[in-house]
């Protein structure tokens, strides 16, 4: 291992920051690499990184609603309007 | 067991098709139902260009309109709906009143306050715990719930963003498609909208 590459290691301040880039997979793998070197020694990042993971999967967890009795109506009056035009 | 966003997509694009393949042989019951699966997220989607919901409605039924009447020209290059996003997003922002060519003040900030570093950037105040074991147990909580009315704290291109990829779905990918901006804006917009989320989560859940 290199003397040097210490001083080429990310603080928490510039984690947070590059935590989206790494789950969408856009660091380069240098870059990668520091970043997993970073978390695999600070408890407080690794749990920033859970925390991140958590908000994007309860953000995913809104599910559509069905139409409601006057909505469909309007669509259904929508395609027949749009059948009438259609010669 | 709830589906992800990603796994809900891949079956809903199969269900898709096929309605559309019913809609052409010109079967009214599957336009309906191809508008009860996608309504939501319009009307979500162009909520975040218009001013209120009455216009984001209105501008849901012009784009379905305009689906019904391009039919013959969507030639299955990209997924149903992106193609029905796309001209959604450009519908919306064609009746807009939100402005959206520069990124704006906020979404420039720093994910986490600067003040919960130390000076050689170590935490000083550390993210407090709020992640509990079971989604369904932080869903139960109001978590979910919460982040959706945080989304309106949100700049209306942050919110895009984070609707597309984290609440519909979409790749990266089919979010620039739809949105028409580069994967490194995305990206941008992504991180602040998300960080934003994470934020309020941890304030309003987190234990002391």
């Amino acid at each position: 291992m290199s003397v040097f590459w210490r001083r080429d290691e990310l603080v928490c301040r510039q984690v947070v920051e590059l935590v989206s880039d790494y789950l969408e997979g856009a660091l380069p793998r240098s870059e990668r690499r520091r970043f997993e070197r970073h978390l695999a020694g600070c408890e407080h990042c690794t749990e920033y990184l859970a925390q991140m993971r958590a908000t994007i999967a309860l953000t995913g967890r809104l599910e559509p609603e069905d139409l409601t009795p006057q909505m469909r109506e309007e669509f259904s009056a929508l395609y027949r309007r749009w059948l009438s035009d259609d010669d | 067991m709830a589906l992800t966003p990603l796994r809900r997509r891949v079956r809903a694009q199969s269900d898709d098709d096929e309605l559309l393949a019913r809609l052409r042989a010109g079967e009214e019951e599957a336009f309906l139902a191809l508008v009860e699966r996608h309504h939501e997220s319009m009307v979500r989607v162009a909520g975040s260009f218009v001013a209120s919901r009455a216009v984001a409605e209105e501008v849901v039924q012009e784009t379905w309109l305009a689906v019904l009447r391009g039919l013959d020209g969507f030639a299955g290059r990209s997924s149903f709906r992106t193609w029905l996003l796309a001209i959604l997003v450009n519908r919306a922002r064609s009746t807009g009143v939100r402005e959206h060519r520069s990124i704006a003040v906020g979404d420039a900030g720093p994910a986490v306050d600067r003040s919960r570093f130390d000076v050689s950037g170590a935490w000083m105040s550390p993210p407090v715990h709020w992640i509990e074991d079971s989604e369904d147990r932080m869903v139960a909580d109001g978590m979910a719930s919460r982040i959706h009315s945080a989304l309106a704290d949100l700049s209306a291109r942050q919110r895009e963003v984070v609707l597309l990829r984290d609440v519909e779905g979409l790749s990266s990918g089919e979010v620039c498609e739809v949105l028409d901006i580069s994967e490194g804006n995305q990206r941008v917009l992504l991180h602040r909208g998300r960080s934003h989320l994470r934020q309020v989560l941890e304030t309003e859940f987190g234990a002391v």
